[in-house]
């Protein structure tokens, strides 16, 4: 099967800066260039490049792409103008979630959609599923690639290579036909480490010579390329969630807290309201919550947690956060344990370990 | 690649090291480098029983959690009480500075069955 993984353009490019690839979702992607630890840092004080090329990019196009959005996301997409983006979930009638998304309005019948790689395929079958009236979806993900700057230093790297201001992309906006270094990109002041920065989509070809642009530009300036091991633990520092641990189609947006994409009072019914309405009247049954360990130990991924001899819920994520050194997860378990500052125990390798439940987001950028 | 030669090795890349009728165990420069920043090291108790071929601790990288397999059986003398607090030692040190434990073997010839220097590195170079 190994030979069947799913590659992005820059595959090429990632033995040149020491790139180490791994499996992820089907895509064989750099885990690391340098190590985990110094691109978690260097994104934190400085800033790093990312290949995201692998996400998926969704145009809806047509008169009634607004009222499609409404019906198909939990976030009220009318709220944003055109060069606006939005973060947001689709969910089943259940309430469980299809997809986190980012939606970016590019005219009033013309919006681009960017969804999780290992989705694709079955966002777009959902996506089908709901279209009515003048609605026209592509799949345009092999079209584009994309490349995540960031860090503090973002700004100033890639104005180096444009002529666009970028001070005047703020963030969760976009600007279309943002020439840089002379290749054509839709460039938004977006990203998912917790830093400012941006995401650049452009044609492969674009991305394979921007990504080397973009690191000779910042070279000097401590830019390195970075893999998907410290996306993983910045997003995760943030508390930004990711589909398969911390969304799934068995957890709602209210369970994982994105309580801010979920509007139930938006005009237009969306699927999985009355799910979601009903769970935030009585109360949702299980949260998301942020647990440091008190034993030595690493929670991760699945390790289930205790009260004492009741299994009441599992951890989502969990590392050691590389600058800070907390043993620190995010777990979903029964709501009545979610206070802050409960003793709970998790299990690794069938040894009960102490963990405190704790305030979350782990890390938050000062502005 | 340095492979020391006056060791002895496994396949799940773990050194072992004959000292006095004892043998250290570590894991290989190899392994490390493809763990990446080790930032915890679980290790047995003195007194533990080792079955050759069981895990008997683990390393975790920011990543990852790999297990770590006995190269053979033997009752723990004494563990390394440093990786507790310097993990890093297993990156930076790791036939030296990052042994893990102590064994006293049950069977000295599963010490000699194990790969030597130059078999080790037949194996990593595939």
């Amino acid at each position: 099967m190994a030979n069947e993984l799913k590659r992005t353009p820059l595959f090429e490019e990632y033995s040149k800066y020491g790139g180490k690839t791994i499996d992820f979702g089907g895509w064989e992607l750099p885990v690391q260039f340098s190590s985990i630890k110094a691109e978690h840092e260097a994104v934190r004080t400085k800033a790093g490049l990312f290949d995201v090329s692998h996400m998926g990019e969704i145009f809806v196009e047509g008169s009634e792409s607004l009222a499609y959005l409404q019906k198909l996301v939990t976030n009220d997409v009318s709220k944003i103008a055109i060069n606006q983006t939005q973060y947001t979930a689709m969910c089943y009638e259940n309430g469980g979630v299809v997809d986190d998304l980012l939606i970016y309005k590019l005219a009033e019948d013309r919006y681009l959609l960017i969804v999780n790689a290992s989705n694709i395929e079955k966002d777009f079958e959902w996506m089908k599923t709901l279209v009515s009236g003048d609605v026209k979806l592509t799949d345009a993900s092999d079209e584009y690639g994309q490349l995540a700057l960031q860090g503090p230093l973002a700004e100033k790297v890639l104005q180096t290579l444009t002529e666009t201001p970028l001070q005047d992309i703020r963030p969760f906006r976009l600007e279309q036909n943002v020439s840089i270094a002379g290749y054509d990109t839709i460039t938004s002041r977006t990203g998912y480490t917790g830093e400012d920065g941006f995401e650049i989509y452009a044609a492969p070809e674009a991305i394979i010579a921007l990504w080397g642009k973009i690191l000779t530009a910042g070279e000097a300036d401590g830019v390195i390329p970075c893999g998907l091991g410290s996306r993983d633990t910045l997003r995760f520092e943030s508390c930004l969630p990711l589909y398969g641990q911390e969304l799934s189609k068995d957890i709602s947006p209210l369970e994982a807290g994105i309580n801010f994409v979920v509007k139930l009072n938006k005009e237009v019914d969306f699927v999985g309201k009355s799910a979601l309405q009903a769970q935030k009247e009585n109360g949702v049954p299980r949260k998301s919550i942020g647990i440091e360990m008190i034993d030595k130990g690493i929670p991760r991924h699945g390790y289930p947690v205790f009260k004492g001899d009741t299994q009441i819920g599992e951890v989502t994520t969990g590392t050691q956060s590389p600058l800070t050194k907390r043993n620190i997860g995010l777990a979903l378990i029964d709501s009545e344990y979610a206070e802050l500052g409960q003793e709970l125990e998790i299990e690794i390798r069938n040894r009960r370990l102490k963990v405190v439940t704790t305030a979350t987001p782990f890390y938050k950028r000062q502005k | 690649m340095s492979t020391p030669k006056d060791l002895r090795y496994s396949e799940e890349h773990e050194w072992v090291k004959t000292e006095d009728g004892k043998v250290r165990i570590g894991i290989t420069h190899f392994a490390q480098s493809e763990l990446g920043d080790i930032v915890f090291v679980e290790l047995p108790q003195v007194g533990d029983e080792l079955v050759a071929d069981e895990p008997f601790g683990s390393v975790e990288s920011v990543k990852t959690v790999s297990e770590l397999y006995a190269p053979i059986s033997g009752k723990v003398v004494e563990i390394n009480e440093e990786l507790e607090d310097s993990p890093e030692f297993v990156n930076e040190s790791p036939y030296d500075k990052a042994w893990m434990v102590v064994v006293e073997p049950a069977d000295n010839a599963q010490v000699d069955a194990l790969l030597t220097a130059e078999q080790y590195e037949a194996i990593i170079e595939e």
